[in-house]
């Protein structure tokens, strides 16, 4: 007798899985787990706007697709104004008595090259628009599809094929852009970062996100084993230790007003977090230290803050 | 009853879409494009229509967002010109592609560089070969006309392609005309309500935009142009429909005073109506000349295209696009489409009427008395333009 | 297979109407290593079948969640963070 579903902790989770086995994504790819519980939290009654990207290419091949909710994919960049135009074109039918009112949660996705570089001005404008949807970011810090390419989400110090570390380069120079304070300026309803290795965490933030009435954004840690450098079964490590060291917190932003989900009494180490990786193979001790400054910095300012507004 | 006013082109466009009881109109505004929309958003805020009103932030994410609710089943609309167009071309392939039936408004513009905001055909030239189904406008009422009918044509279950009605900017967009308007209860008997076939819903849960690896994408594009092609029978259809409802008939090519011509001159879009004012008087003085039209342009017609040439000794393609390197870009294809027939006319080019320059009486005179030279003496210069210094 | 289709085969708009049909495909066989479940140490807290990037490993009727091997990539997440130790990855065996 199949179970319906599994109990972790306090919370039921559906055995359904709406990305159907036999994808194509790298084997132990931190995205996939990502995209398949956020899918557990959103449940069927969805339609779901993916970009081209990884995940967009390892479920749909044609004529074979992994989806068993709709699903649509158009471009790259244009995600957030392609499902501006599913949330928008369902409510007037619902209004002009067309269609028959349902409850379908729009759905964007895309990666992090989709979101924060080519497709920051379509999200931006759905932003602004306040189309009831939410938008999860799948950030595996590159253009991992294309051939690990940087991306404005790459981190400093990580080497990708357009940023490589070499005699006269340290790989990446540029910072991670802020793509969930950019998401919290827009002053929309619900801005989350999350994680696949914190599950319970992950799946309650995508569906609060879902349920609430307006824009909703889930920026999402999706460890990746072919770009990062990594042994293929590190992805919940890797993510463990990326919240741990302050690199990556778990937060949310509700109309401005800050959560931190985890606040460790002391971070650990980045350089643990960072040796695990053959992208930051190349750095010197030095260099690490930098980058220890830098998380720090930025995790004070975060403290700053949710300090300053709390939820 | 219906009734005749008198209406700006672009808000004859809009009096369509709203007849149309279009769902979702998502638009950026782009000169000389700007009245359409515009009027939109004012019957929406009045109530005049019920329709989500999408001010996008670019025309890329203009179409894009059309491509979302069409996947839904809504019945949308857009419009743009020039540069706007450019900015959504790969849109424009998809659209086509996905076989989402858009209806779109090109207010034909200039492209960039230099910067223009006045009317020329290059910004439908760059479209021609993107699997919309096209047709030009000369009026103000085959600018309502060809808007209605393009949502009969494009949501058809038969076809599902998108269709872009061409106006030349400002020459029409921006003209008061007279225009007749049906009766509502007209329009609904021609226009059914929109049942794409293949909508999103949970209940039936379908993947729309797979990607093509190569051991398919072939099939697909000869699946595409099958159905391109085939598009033709109902664009008929719809045109007979059209005008056994409304009294008004359209065809493929629009033929002009070409019974025994011997010289055909062949214009695109408004200008034409001015060119048709040179042919009476040339008519009048005895002259065998005749004017040639081509209403759809894409699918191209070929069959009434070599039909109408076929008595005709000379055919001068007036064209208000370069095609650099190329030269005309209609003249290129009208030839091309001639080359197997026997007999065929000449066929020759002269290029005028860029980047809003307008054409006089005189200047067709002297386009079909310099063609008719070209087709005596060859061509002496690498460019035939008029009213070019 | 994709080169058994003809263009005829197409759906309008290459639009998929047959949902999850992806599954056929056995990704099974890109393994180089899979997992092996000790019943005795398990204690069925089912984050294995939490963090399976392909929803392999599947619940089984008496409450262990072990993979299915026609779609176990291998990875090796399960055996990483199994609390209780109980999952081991070993070498494919060569057929």
């Amino acid at each position: 007798m199949a179970t319906k579903t599994v109990k972790l902790g306090e919370e039921l989770v559906t055995t359904k899985e709406f990305l159907a086995e036999g994808h194509s994504f790298c084997i132990g790819c931190g995205e996939a787990l990502a995209i398949r519980l956020a899918m557990k939290a959103l449940g069927e009654n969805v339609i779901l706007a993916m970009a081209t990207g990884c995940d967009e290419v390892t479920t749909t091949p044609l004529p074979y697709t992994s989806w068993r909710v709709p699903w649509m994919h158009t471009l790259f960049e244009n995600t957030s104004a392609e499902i501006s135009g599913v949330e928008a074109g369902l409510k007037i039918l619902v209004k002009k008595g067309k269609t028959p009112e349902r409850d379908i949660i729009c759905v964007a996705m895309g990666g992090d090259g989709a979101t924060s570089d080519i497709g920051l001005q379509s999200i931006s404008g759905a932003f602004e628009r306040g189309h009831d949807f939410i938008y999860i970011c799948l950030d595996n810090e590159a253009y991992m599809n294309t051939g690990i390419q940087r991306s404005s989400a790459t981190p400093y110090g990580a080497s990708t094929t357009t940023a490589p570390a070499g005699k006269f380069s340290m790989g990446q120079v540029t910072r991670k852009k802020n793509m969930a304070a950019i998401a919290a300026a827009h002053n929309i309803p619900y801005v989350a970062t999350a994680c696949p290795s914190y599950h319970l965490d992950l799946m309650k933030k995508v569906r609060k996100g879902a349920e609430i009435k307006g824009p909703a954004y889930v920026h999402i840690f999706s460890p990746c084993p072919t770009g990062w450098r990594y042994k293929s079964d590190l992805a919940i490590t890797i993510g463990q230790l990326a919240v741990q060291t302050g690199i990556f917190p778990l937060y949310e932003i509700e109309y401005g007003r800050y959560r931190l989900n985890a606040d460790p009494p002391e971070l650990k180490p980045i350089e643990e977090y960072l040796k695990l990786q053959g992208r930051y193979r190349h750095l010197t001790g030095e260099q690490i230290q930098e980058i220890q400054q830098m998380v720090n910095e930025d995790y004070a300012k975060l403290k700053e803050k949710v300090a300053a507004f709390p939820l | 009853m219906s009734r005749r006013t008198a209406l700006e082109a672009s808000h004859a466009v809009a009096e369509a879409v709203r007849m149309a009881d279009v769902d979702v109109i998502a638009a950026y505004p782009i000169t000389p494009q700007t009245h359409i929309p515009e009027r939109l958003a004012e019957m929406v805020a009045d109530g005049e229509l019920t329709a989500a009103y999408i001010p996008v932030e670019s025309e890329h994410s203009a179409l894009s967002t059309c491509l979302g609710s069409v996947a839904v089943g809504a019945r949308t609309f857009t419009a743009t010109a020039g540069q706007g167009l450019e900015l959504m071309h790969e849109v424009v392939y998809v659209a086509s592609s996905m076989r989402y039936p858009v209806v779109m408004a090109v207010c034909n513009r200039a492209l960039s560089a230099p910067l223009s905001v006045w009317g020329d055909h290059s910004d439908a030239m760059a479209v021609r070969d993107t699997s919309w189904i096209q047709v030009f406008c000369q009026n103000g009422q085959e600018a309502f006309d060809l808007t209605l009918w393009a949502f009969r044509v494009g949501e058809d279950s038969k076809v599902l392609f998108p269709v872009m009605v061409h106006l030349d900017g400002f020459t029409l967009s921006h003209v008061t005309e007279p225009v007749i308007l049906p009766e509502q209860s007209e329009v609904d008997r021609f226009l059914p309500i929109f049942q794409y076939p293949f909508a999103l819903n949970p209940d039936k849960p379908m993947t729309h935009g797979a990607f093509g690896p190569p051991e398919i994408y072939s099939e697909t594009k000869l699946a595409q142009e099958v159905a391109f092609r085939n598009s033709k029978e109902v664009i008929l259809r719809g045109w007979k429909e059209f005008g056994d409802i409304f009294g008004r008939y359209y065809h493929p090519v629009e033929e002009y005073k070409t019974g025994n011509a011997e010289t055909l001159l062949l214009t695109m879009g408004a200008y034409t109506e001015t060119a048709k004012i040179v042919i009476d008087e040339r008519r009048d003085k005895g002259e065998a000349i005749g004017l040639i039209s081509l209403r759809l342009w894409r699918p191209f017609p070929f069959e009434e295209f070599r039909r109408t040439v076929k008595g005709a000794k000379l055919l001068i393609a007036f064209d208000r696009c370069v095609s650099f390197g190329m030269g005309g870009p209609v003249f290129s294809e009208i030839r091309s489409a001639l080359y197997d027939e026997e007999p065929r006319p000449k066929v020759v080019s002269i290029i005028g009427g860029l980047g809003g320059r307008d054409m006089s009486e005189e200047d067709f005179d002297y386009v079909i008395d310099r063609g008719k030279e070209i087709a005596k003496k060859g061509p002496d210069r690498m460019l035939e333009t008029v009213g070019i210094r | 297979m994709a080169e058994e289709l003809t263009w005829k085969d197409l759906e309008v708009g290459n639009i998929i109407t047959e949902a999850g049909n992806a599954s056929f495909r056995k990704t099974g066989d890109w393994r180089t290593e899979r997992p092996i479940l000790d019943k005795e140490k398990c204690i069925k807290c089912a984050l294995c079948w939490m963090y399976c990037p392909d929803a392999a490993i599947k619940p089984s009727e008496e409450g262990y969640y072990e993979a299915d091997l026609h779609y176990c990539k291998g990875c090796g997440i399960c055996a990483s963070i199994c609390p209780a130790e109980a999952i081991k990855m070993i070498e494919e065996e060569e057929k």
